[in-house]
């Protein structure tokens, strides 16, 4: 009776873990067949090179991502160029030099910074971010790349710091002690011995941070002006491959190019993600390896 | 214990299709434009107090999200800040959608500008040159030397279609600002010296701190104020556009009679309240000979 039982919870579960993976794949397949139609009329070349989008054309429709591709770029690398130092100074400084009362504190303050809902920390963009950079660089309006990348910098940053701070918790306290006896100060030890150790880690928290950074779409949409040309420097109006989605796929009739190209849309932003998640998994599981 | 979990799955089910059946009952779902969307809701506020046991729920997205909510038959009204295009009519003809148009009023799109900003008068022409992006600077139309920021709506937008086909007859500038209604396009020129964006006339009125740019049909002419109620009721004003609503066939039911309200005398008074322009006599006649209302 007992082994029946077992094997049922056993099944169960083994179901559980197939369907995610189920859905993963139906996913992945439901893109790829509502991209074809569109890829197949529009053409890979154009799709890929062109770096006009602009469906609704007074004249001729035109289906480039390339525009879309370096906005998304843009915003996503100047996130990680503010967050990644912040992100592991602060993780580096809740490890090694904050007292258990800070740490008390900061710890679920930054769980509910990672709460706070994107739509909110588009709003701030667009209200308190933007006119502060509009006034600091003379700017028109505050509705550009740096504004998009302090807000998505602001989102990685719970992911970054509490993956950072796993790594650098992780490393032998062996290391540390042989480090001070050798006569380092804390400052060479965390900068020279700890960060290099934990370094496959760090990195890991970053391309998850990068990730989220990639995915979003609210805050973006909100705040960095959707203007569709392609960019010139990072106080342009930039336009995301998830805010055109966001904007065009409401109104688009269905099982049109437009609409099918909407979705080869998805499906890039699905492989850059998947990619990212996968370069992360497989650094963090040799990084695991190697500890133990 | 089967017995058991049967009688609660079933009981479940029960109280499931009767939460469903309370709310689907008189739930006209009205879905569409941003022009529209205060006005709508302030309609139904009205109605529904009027009428106690209807329900109406309103919602935004843009005329393009309206119109294809009514092609999907997710939406009992489809509110339209501009006409429903020919490929749109014959997609939902291919589905067996038929729609069709009552007026609910008359909207002027307005053209704002900064307070601080000179220019106060445009003809259509350059402004179609301004929005086109061919002129990017603000003393190529007689104003200062600051370049020409651009605030528009995004393509879901009835006012983005009707101005692109009014005023530009061309593809608006790709460095445009597209941002997501009318009110942001206010909050954005207000702080904005250089800026230059299109709004509904309702919103214009009640943005007190914007500059309305009169316009005229081309050099020459005389120029046209939006706010002058004797321009825009003779035609002088050059962009003028039909407030729409969508239904599947002829409105029916509630919808109908929500529908009727709009069009009498206490939802005209709340139209012109607003800052729309209430339907005109040929529409009156258009309405009723076209939807029954």
């Amino acid at each position: 009776m007992r082994k029946v039982k077992e094997n049922i919870i056993h099944g169960l579960f083994l179901l559980n873990g197939i369907i995610v993976v189920l859905v993963l794949c139906g996913i992945f397949y439901i893109l790829v067949t509502t991209s074809l139609p569109a890829l197949k009329e529009i053409g890979l070349k154009e799709f890929l090179l062109s770096a006009r989008w602009n469906p609704t054309s007074y004249y001729t429709p035109s289906y480039g991502i390339v525009s879309m591709l370096v906005s998304t770029f843009m915003v996503t690398a100047g996130a990680l160029f503010i967050a990644i130092p912040l992100g592991v100074g602060t993780a580096a400084y809740l490890t090694d030099v904050a007292s258990p009362r800070i740490r008390e504190i900061a710890k679920p303050v930054i769980e509910i910074l990672a709460g706070i809902p994107s739509v909110v920390i588009g709003f701030l963009g667009i209200v308190l971010v933007g006119p502060i950079i509009a006034k600091i660089f003379g700017l028109p309006n505050g509705l550009n790349a740096i504004n998009g990348a302090v807000l998505l910098a602001v989102m990685a940053l719970p992911t970054i710091i509490s993956i950072s701070e796993d790594a650098l918790k992780s490393v032998p306290k062996t290391f540390v002690e042989a480090s001070l006896a050798l006569g380092a100060t804390r400052w060479q030890t965390v900068v020279r011995v700890k960060i290099p150790a934990a370094v496959s880690g760090i990195f890991a928290s970053c391309m998850l941070g990068m990730g989220r950074a990639v995915g979003e779409t609210m805050t973006v949409l909100m705040a960095t002006g959707c203007a569709p040309a392609m960019p010139r420097n990072f106080f342009d109006s930039v336009r995301t491959m998830t805010a055109t989605i966001a904007i065009e796929l409401g109104e688009v009739p269905y099982y049109t190019t437009h609409y099918y190209a909407l979705f080869a849309v998805g499906l890039a932003l699905f492989v850059i993600t998947f990619l990212i998640n996968m370069t992360a998994d497989a650094v963090l599981r040799k990084y695991h390896i190697k500890v133990r | 214990m089967i017995k058991r979990t049967a009688k609660a799955f079933v009981t479940g089910i029960i109280c499931l299709s009767v939460g469903f059946s309370a709310v689907a009952q008189d739930m006209v779902q009205i879905k569409g434009s941003d022009t529209l969307v205060n006005l709508v809701q302030r309609l139904a506020e009205v109605y529904m107090e009027k009428n106690p046991g209807k329900y109406l729920a309103v919602t935004g997205g843009g005329s393009g999200t309206g119109i294809a909510a009514i092609m999907n038959n997710t939406c009992d009204i489809a509110n339209a800040s501009r006409d429903i295009k020919p490929k749109e009519i014959m997609s939902a003809q291919k589905k067996g959608i038929e729609p069709v148009r009552t007026v609910v009023g008359l909207d002027c799109i307005t053209v704002v500008v900064n307070q601080a900003n000179k220019v106060d008068k445009l003809t259509v022409s350059q402004l179609g040159a301004i929005f086109r992006g061919e002129v990017s600077n603000w003393k190529d139309v007689g104003g200062e030397d600051m370049p020409i920021t651009l605030y528009g709506r995004q393509s879901n937008s009835g006012t983005f279609s009707f101005f692109m086909d009014a005023v530009l007859k061309g593809d608006y500038s790709d460095r445009m600002n597209r941002m997501n209604g009318n009110s942001q396009i206010v909050e954005a020129i207000r702080s904005d010296k250089t800026g230059i964006g299109y709004i509904g006339l309702g919103h214009a009125k009640n943005a007190r701190e914007l500059s309305v740019v009169r316009l005229a049909v081309r050099e020459g002419e005389p120029y046209a104020d939006p706010m002058d109620p004797q321009d825009v009721s003779s035609g002088k004003y050059p962009i003028i556009r039909t407030l729409n609503q969508y239904t599947n066939g002829k409105p029916s039911g509630t919808a109908r009679d929500f529908m009727k309200f709009e069009l009498s005398a206490q939802g005209q008074k709340i139209v012109d309240e607003m800052g729309f322009i209430p339907v005109p006599e040929e529409y009156v006649e258009y309405n009723s000979r076209n939807a029954g209302v």
